[in-house]
């Protein structure tokens, strides 16, 4: 039988396993890196403790990011556990309060990340690094903790569903809204067990940052990972910052792919996914709600480029009276900069709130927390019953220039809209 | 070697249910499951976490366990004393999850209502529910092993220790 080309994720698998291996097929990989934050470290670190065997420091990444700065007592405990098992076994990747941030923009502001790497983490957004080409993976606690002292862990190498991204994208489009696009035609399922595959002149069009977002949201649709081919954009992003040697690597030109899917980028539009689920999606303009509370940061969208366009909405406006507005920025990095370049001031002067880095209240954790019946625009990426607080608030998703558009609105509004009024 | 014979009741939850509704984020500043369990889908379905028994079975609908990649959502439903979830399809993480921590999940679409015992033979891959029978795939080799092994920590244990004794 003559043997197709290979997915780039069963090249990755491939090599991490020493095997010929293909979509199917159960392996055991070794992993480059193996990541846990603050919730899910102290359980994997209790299942590391019961192997008996030495930790392999330096695959592993530490980050806390859930509920640092510390939210209360029982959070305190949860992170001082982390601290005192990086300590002990003087961990060379760990990254504290003040010099971290959310674990996924640390893997890759760091370097972790880089293409044809495996690596896997204990948070489902892993599969962001597929965004540089990276095979990323969200695994649970306790194998994780399998992985501090054997290096390895099985997986099952997934089939992959290839979107062809072309044309041109319009201005206001930006990763957010590609994602959510995909989101809505395949659904929560749509992706399930699979990898991802992004490609395209749509998608050559967008930046690192807009690739993140979109590897990011791939777990909404059950995603395994996700994979971007690297180009140009990825060798300047890992320019000083890559801790390995990489190579360029794509999928071969006949490789198989359980389903091809194209997309028209001229027809995208920015689009808000309504409350309860990320797939009921809807475009900007036919969506009108009040709204108590705008909120950009996570994993998904708060870069410094997510901020930026903020800004670019906010300058010289002002946040609406009945509605608070919430950044915070998703590492240390990315906080720098937002001061250096004068995005914080901005923010503030519109009359909005900015924060260290943390998950927050993406998660329902803390900073910005929703009361009963509130009603919340997040550049986030979830928005299931309950997920920033209240079971009776509700979660709008959309892209960053939509919610500080809106924030200044006080209703969910397209950015043209507010800034045709100067 | 866990139980391969499971019975009992069951309690009937629908398509894509998250781990956000399974166990709200606020609660993870713990992973004992007897701390968790008092949690369980309180957001959905209030009460049905003091309503279940020891012994009893979910059976769900498409997606089970969809969203993040808590543990914490299997081990509420431990510390609820579960004996099996039933579900159309598991979200994939909750499903590595159960495996790794001896929390036995079947892929079948079953119809049963709520209250009825069913009856489950994990060897043979055959779910009794009422006069019915329906079969169900039995897991891959590999994933049987470490499910024989009560856990992925006994796993690797044992596979540490062949290491060891070869070497």
């Amino acid at each position: 039988m003559v043997q197709t080309g290979k997915t780039a994720v069963e090249k990755v698998f491939s090599k991490k396993s020493g095997r010929d291996v293909r979509a199917g097929s159960i392996i055991e990989a070794e992993v480059d890196y193996v990541m846990v934050n603050d919730i899910t470290g102290p359980p994997a670190m209790d299942a590391f403790s019961q192997l008996g065997v030495e930790p392999k420091k330096d695959k592993i990444v530490l980050i806390p990011d859930h509920f640092v700065p510390s939210k209360d007592i029982a959070s305190a405990t949860q992170s001082k556990k982390m601290r005192d098992f990086a300590w002990k076994y003087e961990m060379p990747n760990y990254f504290e309060v003040g010099r971290g941030g959310v674990c996924h923009q640390v893997m890759m502001e760091k370097g972790f990340a880089t293409p044809g790497a495996l690596i896997a983490g204990a948070d489902s957004h892993t599969c962001t690094y597929g965004g540089l080409g990276a095979i990323s993976v969200g695994i649970g606690s306790t194998e994780a903790g399998v992985i501090f002292g054997t290096g390895k862990m099985w997986f099952k190498v997934p089939e992959t569903v290839r979107f062809d991204i072309d044309g041109p994208l319009d201005e206001s489009v930006e990763g957010k809204d590609v994602i959510l696009s995909v989101i809505s035609r395949i659904g929560l399922e749509g992706g399930r067990y699979k990898c991802l595959e992004y490609r395209g002149s749509a998608i050559q069009q967008l930046g690192i940052s807009d690739r993140m977002t979109i590897a990011n949201m791939s777990s909404e649709a059950g995603a395994k990972c996700a994979f971007i081919p690297p180009d140009r954009k990825t060798e300047a992003y890992l320019e000083g910052r890559a801790r390995n040697s990489w190579e360029f690597m794509d999928s071969d030109m006949d490789a198989t792919y359980e389903q091809i899917i194209r997309i028209d980028a001229s027809e995208l539009e920015p689009v808000v996914s309504m409350p309860g689920s990320p797939a009921n999606v809807k475009p900007v303009s036919e969506v009108d709600s009040e709204i108590d509370q705008a909120y950009i940061g996570s994993c998904t969208n708060g870069r410094i480029e997510d901020i930026r366009r903020a800004a670019a909405v906010l300058k010289g406006r002002k946040v609406h009276p009945r509605t608070r507005l919430i950044v915070v920025p998703s590492s240390q990095q990315v906080f720098e900069d937002a001061v250096s370049e004068g995005l914080v001031k901005i923010i503030s002067e519109a009359g909005g709130y900015v924060s260290g880095p943390t998950c927050g209240a993406c998660l329902g954790g803390y900073m910005g927390v929703l009361g009963p019946g509130e009603k919340c625009i997040s550049s986030t990426n979830r928005n299931f019953l309950g997920r920033m607080g209240d079971k009776d608030s509700s979660v709008y998703l959309s892209n960053p220039s939509v919610v500080a558009a809106s924030a200044v609105a006080g209703r969910i509004i397209s950015p043209s809209e507010v800034l045709k009024v100067a | 070697m866990p139980e391969h014979r499971i019975r009992g009741k069951v309690w009937i939850l629908g398509d894509n249910v998250d781990t956000d509704q399974i166990i709200p984020a606020r609660y993870l500043v713990t992973a004992e499951p007897e701390k968790l369990a008092p949690h369980f889908m309180e957001n959905t379905i209030p009460g049905l976490a003091s309503s279940i028994s020891r012994g009893d079975i979910i059976v769900a609908g498409r997606n089970f366990g969809c969203g993040s990649s808590r543990e914490h959502a299997v081990r509420a439903i431990q510390g609820c004393g579960v004996s099996l979830v039933i579900a159309k399809s598991f979200a994939r993480i909750f499903f590595r999850n159960s495996i790794n921590l001896g929390l036995p999940v079947i892929e079948a679409d079953i119809s049963v209502v709520e209250g009825a015992e069913v009856s489950v033979d994990m060897e043979k891959g055959t779910i009794a529910h009422g006069p019915e029978t329906t079969k169900f795939e039995k897991y891959p080799e590999f994933l049987k092993k470490i499910v024989d092994s009560g856990s992925i920590i006994n796993y690797a244990k044992e596979e540490l220790l062949r290491q060891q004794s070869q070497s």
